[in-house]
């Protein structure tokens, strides 16, 4: 078993913490009991608790995935993790009703700031539930659904049943098992036919407990015709124990429908980040995943689309930051499953100090199809001798009317362009940050624009804490 | 005022490129140095740079009194006043040069204060039409893809936004036609000032046509071994530097 030692990079913005007291506690390890008390406090109905109890089983069951992953997945000890903390399970619809020791810590983060400027809604996630929930009155109106999974599964049944579990069975992989276990918080949203949300939905997590294991359960419907955005950003105090951190995101983009998800990933680098995000997309609906992992300790996320109907598209823009001690492993999955669908993928990572990136992909186009077309792009850029890149494509292209493509280049930043760039009067440390983020800058230009500014100051933190 | 280089010795790897050096740039003066290829002449541009692969063996150099060697980092030198042309130029991919130039000018700025971004725009485009770069190349990753001549132009629009005190020009007229020529003369001209030395290396005789040099020295194996007024530049080109070495042997 490998151990890391501490890793310490400036990640000022999301380190800090307030003392909260837990109204419900399901107290350290998993078992039977943990997922009653957690059925209990949610008032879950009976078929979850089957189900829970099922995925505990499945998750009991199945090994870690070692044999081709990180051996860092040894070091997380399940008997030492908080599975459920929260101060009740009813998030407010007024910041004004968020508790004090909560509220102040997402003021901190600028989160109802950013809801006023320009969001069409949010959900503050603290520790296992959502501190608060709202969305603009305009956006309500049209009918649109955006609330947290418990209150998805009690209040629309009839939607949330139906497509539940269905992009991602509990036992496709471990930590899929896990979270269907004892997952809590995550978003529900259903978005009616034809309507287009024009501004993004807002999910922040917070984790704020030690030895906390986070586990929202999100999903999303786009009904037919309908445009969605979603966005999502994590922070986490640095504690010197780990936390893990483990999502099931399920998208489904009915008949001609648009879902785009954007991830901000920046957890302290205590976090095991353990994430299945997974999207169906129906005939002439469009799936796409804007990742950028910057924090964790180690990051395994590969978000997929399944184009299961005709022209079909898919697509995931991923960019990866691995700072010193970090390992991101990240990538992408395409099954083409319907004829003339298209997918895109773009991958950008940054390994420093001993940082680790890895690139796992996998695209898929059955024999029988005609007219699929796949394109992937990976690029790892490496700044300091020691600093690490992989990558596992694994492209299955069968039928003759298929067509992909696949490009990958591994750089470094030289020191002779350093020199160049310090010879102007830029320092070391910003004329690193300054070649990452040109190396990176195509991509952050498809995030909004309030995130792209926040992009460019998260990598440029992380460039200052680990050069010169 | 100067820039005054005395007894400069630097080596790269065990080998010794620059070998007791002096040169000495009264503020206000443009110098010349011209020299065979291989006498050491873009070593010396980067050494005093601070380029990391030089080792600097003895002597000094002085940037208005201020010891060169006393400052590390080749941002430092550069931030005290110090800009160098390169003959050949690096390309920085994706970043634009309007970030890079920004980059440079804030980096000249005090702790909190920032660079105001309408002005800097505007001095950017007033250099740029001076020396003829399309405004197109503001969003251009800095040299990439970027022609001989387009790198030079390039080097110079930086040296224009940066305002050195003491600018080294390395084989700036490499790569240029006679109209680019021109209008690189023009913009490093326009730069001539009682505030400003200049040292230009070059090949050719043909760049001091049109930067008048107040005084040409001629390199030979890491050493200034000749110095005079421009005439000597047409002489070294007429007649080549043979008859320097033989001159410069018998005088030792
Ligand atoms: N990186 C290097 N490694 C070894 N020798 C070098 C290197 N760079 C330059 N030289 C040698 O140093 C000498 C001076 O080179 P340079 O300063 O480029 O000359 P000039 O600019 O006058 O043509 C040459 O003999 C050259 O081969
Ligand atoms: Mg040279």
């Amino acid at each position: 078993m490998e151990t890391k030692p501490d890793i310490n990079i400036d990640r000022s913005i999301g380190d800090f913490h307030y003392d909260v007291d837990y109204e419900f506690d399901a107290g350290t390890g998993l078992t039977e009991k943990t997922i009653d008390y957690i059925c209990d406090v949610k008032k879950d109905p009976e078929w979850i608790r089957e189900f829970r109890k099922e995925a505990l089983r499945k998750f009991n069951s199945m090994p870690m995935p070692t044999h081709w992953a990180s051996h860092d997945l040894e070091n997380i000890v399940f008997d030492n993790i908080r599975y459920y903390l929260s101060q009740g399970t009813q998030p407010k619809r007024s910041w004004d009703d968020v508790p004090e020791d909560v509220k102040r810590t997402f003021e901190r983060l600028g989160i109802p700031e950013q809801e006023r400027k320009f969001l069409a809604g949010v959900e503050a996630q603290f520790d296992s539930e959502a501190a608060y929930s709202n969305i603009k009155a305009a956006v309500g109106e049209q009918g649109v659904i955006f609330v947290g999974s418990t209150e998805g599964l009690q209040k629309h049944p009839e939607i949330f049943k139906k497509w539940f579990g269905k992009v991602i069975p509990t036992g496709d992989n471990k930590f899929s098992a896990l979270n269907s276990a004892v997952f809590s918080g995550g978003s529900f949203i259903y978005i009616p036919p034809g309507v287009k949300v024009k501004h993004p939905l807002q999910a922040y997590f917070r984790i704020n407990a030690e030895n906390f294991g986070q586990f929202e359960r999100t999903l999303i419907i786009a009904d037919e015709g309908s445009e969605v955005m979603y966005m999502e950003g994590c922070t986490a105090p640095k504690f010197e124990t780990s936390t893990l951190h483990s999502a099931v995101v399920e998208l489904v983009a009915l008949k001609g429908a648009k879902i785009q998800y954007i991830t901000v990933q920046n957890w302290s680098a205590n976090v095991f980040n353990l994430v299945t995000k997974r999207g169906l997309a129906h005939e002439e609906a469009e799936i796409k995943w804007i990742d950028c992992n910057i924090g964790s300790r180690l990051t395994m996320k590969y978000p997929g689309v399944i184009m299961k109907g005709r022209k079909a598209r898919g697509e995931v823009i991923s960019i990866a930051l691995a700072g010193d001690g970090q390992h991101q492993d990240t990538g992408a999955k395409m099954i083409h499953a319907a004829d003339e669908t298209t997918s895109n993928i773009v991958s950008k990572s940054i390994s420093l100090g001993s940082g680790r990136s890895t690139y796992r992909g996998l695209v898929q186009v059955g024999r029988h199809l005609k007219g699929c077309k796949n394109n992937t792009e990976c690029d790892a850029l490496l700044i300091n001798t020691d600093s690490r890149t992989d990558t596992y494509p694994a492209i299955t292209v069968r039928g003759k009317e298929n067509a992909c493509q696949h490009e990958a280049s591994v750089s470094k930043i030289s020191a002779e362009q350093i020199f160049y760039m310090q010879q102007r009067g830029i320092t070391e440390a910003a004329a690193v940050s300054l070649a990452v983020n040109g190396f990176v800058n195509d991509l952050v230009q498809q995030f909004p624009m309030e995130y792209s500014v926040e992009l460019k100051r998260l990598i440029d933190l992380e460039m200052e804490g680990s050069v010169g | 005022m100067s820039l005054k280089i005395e007894n400069l010795h630097a080596n790269i790897g065990v080998r010794e490129i620059l070998k007791g050096l002096n040169l000495e740039i009264p503020k206000g003066q443009v110098h010349a140095i011209m020299g065979k290829n291989g006498s050491g002449k873009s070593t010396l541009a980067k050494v005093m740079a601070g380029h990391p692969d030089y080792e600097v063996t003895g002597g000094s150099v002085s940037l208005d009194g201020l010891n060169l060697f006393d400052m590390e980092e080749p941002d430092q030198r550069s931030r005290a006043g110090l800009f160098v042309a390169f003959q050949y130029p690096m390309e920085i991919p994706g970043v634009t040069i309007a970030n890079f130039i920004r980059a440079a000018l804030q980096a000249r700025l005090p702790e909190g204060e920032e660079l105001d971004a309408v002005e800097y725009y505007g001095e950017l485009y007033k250099k740029m039409d001076a020396l003829k770069i399309d405004r197109s190349f503001t969003s251009r990753a800095v040299n990439e893809g970027f022609s001989g001549g387009e790198k030079k132009r390039c080097e110079v629009l930086q040296m224009a936004m940066l305002n050195p005190v003491y600018a080294v020009l390395d084989e700036t007229d490499s790569g240029l036609d006679i109209d680019a020529l021109r209008i690189v003369s023009e913009g490093v001209n326009a730069m001539r000032s009682p505030e400003r030395g200049f040292l230009v290396i070059t090949h050719y005789q043909r760049l001091l046509e049109y930067i008048v040099p107040d005084v040409v020295h001629v390199m030979v194996d890491g050493r200034i071994v000749m110095s005079g007024d421009k005439t000597l530049a047409h002489k070294l080109e007429a007649e080549g530097y043979d008859w320097v070495e033989k001159e410069t042997l018998t005088n030792a």
